[in-house]
């Protein structure tokens, strides 16, 4: 059992300057935030080094052959930040980009929280918390029933792990020993309405997750080389369900979203809101 | 009716790879014979439903035909939005087989007894809705159950219920099963209540009325057209389930009759349990009882109807 590192894990996360592949994602999410007047911006932002990763250097697939058998599974448990997930989607080429233009409209795909069945690329419906880790749970015994080694990807919220469905999923995934199952859990600390600490603590995290029988590592989770070293190699541990906690910062990107609880989810955008967000994504 | 539906999923279970057991924390030595012989496909997981549909919605999506077994009151009230989301908006195959459906459970009480599992089920798009009357009906369900699209609940009667569906006639889901021909009344009835019906009818003959009954197997999708074929030529028609009488079988048959613009509206009542919590425990038949939800009560509450509709 790996024990408590001695410094916090979360110091200094989010300190890095974004290069241009992260802003340029970024920059994807407010136009697509624009085009709908509306989203989950902050929940979005602290996402988008995790989704990079994943999907540029861990991720097997096909975006011509979105339900490729051999395809890896990645499931965004925490639906409301699509917004991010829709921003990679496109750039792997999974639908076009002008769908995201599209955002929240009658007439696309792409709603406010991810569907299965009307976006290539997401595995499930999410946007209640708490649901993702389990059906991740299913497909992982699935592919391992079919003897298939396509591994299975969850991301995580922090405020979700107020769901105790959430671990019941967690108990189950280390029963049966599900080493071709990770999570990514987005630390950002904050949730809709204020912290995390003040909502429902959670601390000490990665002990529960320990305590569940996960192998756990911690990295930054706006850290591109931290988080490639942490997803490297998979699983962590043979015989053992893995969780990466990613200490992340809720708005990263935008100065003045950064910790802004007002700003996980925005509805009817103004225009000067909206110029706004440019300029700050501008001055990072 | 139980023991067949989970014996029917192990010899289903034998010969197709795709279907898979789950259970959540049932009785000691239940399957058995399926945990022995095909171990990879049998999961008892433990008191977490929530998580349990959950699991099944991505194995279905896999390619995996799930069946799920625990009380009905746990699957249907606390797993509702892992149905909804879960199963039926991802039009998952998995089948929920609800043990005790209506007040089975009556010593238990209001925990145990699902009174109202047909009522929220039937609210969800793409929802399939089954309650067998018998165990040889259950029989030839079962193998339906396999390659159907989507989510279905299967609700189950205490066991040993009396066989009064026909062995001959093949089992189709949305089917309706005229149990015995209609003139003067109809009594619409689905899962175990269809004895009560059947001896009602009898008592109603005796009395002149021409009585029939029908039993509705598969309560969602709902044929309404055969339904309001059926009652087309009865003045009365009442409703019999072992189920509240807000939203389930009762409630269904009453939207069919209220859009139908019928020339003649029907003298029609709805038999079921009151919008109440059980107050008493006894037994499943003394609570019947209570409610008059007997051959004798139900033969009274359609002749009362019936000398309304000749006056």
């Amino acid at each position: 059992m790996q024990t408590s590192p001695t410094s916090r894990p979360d110091s200094g996360r989010g300190t890095q300057p974004l290069d241009e592949r992260s802003r340029g994602l970024r920059k994807k999410i407010v136009q697509t935030f624009a085009a709908g007047g509306r989203g989950h911006l902050g929940s979005a932002f602290s996402l988008v080094e995790m989704l990079r990763v994943l999907y540029d250097h861990v991720l097997t697939f096909d975006p011509a052959q979105p339900r490729s058998p051999q395809r890896d599974r990645m499931i965004l448990s925490k639906g409301h930040g699509c917004l991010a997930l829709y921003a990679i989607l496109a750039d792997k080429g999974f639908f076009p980009e002008t769908e995201l233009w599209r955002f929240c409209k009658a007439d696309g795909i792409l709603g406010g929280h991810p569907e299965f069945g009307k976006v290539p690329g997401v595995e499930a419906s999410t946007g209640s918390l708490g649901h993702g880790l389990s059906m991740g749970v299913g497909m992982a015994m699935a592919l391992r029933l079919d003897r298939n080694p396509a591994r299975v990807f969850v991301i995580d919220s922090d405020g979700e792990c107020d769901e105790g469905s959430l671990w019941e999923a967690a108990l189950s995934a280390a029963k049966h020993r599900l080493d071709n199952l990770t999570i990514l859990l987005d630390y950002n600390r904050m949730q809709s309405y204020s912290s995390t600490s003040e909502v429902l603590e959670l601390e000490p995290l990665a002990d529960k997750w320990r305590a569940f029988g996960f192998q756990v590592r911690e990295a930054d989770g706006h850290d591109v080389p931290a988080l490639r070293t942490a997803l490297t190699p998979l699983p962590f541990h043979p015989g053992r369900p893995g969780i990466l906690i990613c200490h992340t910062v809720k708005g990263k990107g935008i100065a003045y979203l950064e910790g802004n609880a007002k700003w996980h989810h925005k509805s009817n955008a103004t225009p000067e809101e909206i110029a706004a967000l440019f300029a700050g994504l501008e001055q990072g | 009716m139980r023991k067949t539906s989970l014996d029917m999923v192990f010899e289903l279970a034998k010969q197709d790879e795709r279907i898979v057991f789950i259970g959540s924390d049932l009785g000691a030595g239940v399957l058995d014979g399926f945990k022995r012989e095909l171990p990879e496909r049998f999961f008892m997981e433990g008191i977490s439903e929530a998580h349990v549909v959950g699991m099944a919605a991505g194995l279905a999506l896999e390619g995996k035909v799930v069946y799920i077994n625990t009380i009905a009151t746990f699957l249907t009230r606390r797993c509702f939005e892992q149905i909804v989301l879960d199963l039926c908006l991802h039009q998952a195959k998995v089948r929920l087989i609800g043990s005790g459906g209506g007040v089975v459970y009556a010593p238990l009480g209001p925990t145990h007894e699902a009174i109202e599992d047909i009522g929220i089920l039937r609210t969800i798009p793409g929802m399939t809705i089954l309650a067998p009357a018998d165990a040889t009906e259950m029989r030839r369900l079962m193998p339906q159950t396999v390659d159907h699209p989507g989510p279905i609940y299967i609700r189950l009667g205490k066991g040993g219920d009396p066989v009064i569906t026909n062995p001959a006639e093949p089992f189709r889901i949305g089917k309706l099963f005229l149990l015995k021909e209609a003139v003067d009344i109809l009594i619409i009835t689905t899962g175990t209540t269809g004895r009560v019906a059947l001896d009602a009818a009898a008592l109603l003959d005796n009395q002149g009325l021409r009585t029939g009954v029908m039993h509705v197997p598969t309560l969602k999708p709902l044929d309404s057209e055969g339904l309001l074929a059926a009652m087309a030529p009865c003045p009365v028609v009442v409703t019999l389930e072992e189920h509240v009488t807000t939203g389930g079988l009762g409630s269904a048959v009453a939207e069919v009759l209220a859009e139908a613009w019928l020339p003649a509206p029907k003298r029609f009542k709805r038999l079921g349990i009151p919008d109440a919590f059980p107050c008493r425990y006894g037994s499943q038949a003394s609570l019947l009882d209570q409610w008059d939800l007997t051959p004798q009560g139900v033969a009274s509450q359609c002749l009362t109807l019936s000398q309304r509709a000749n006056v």
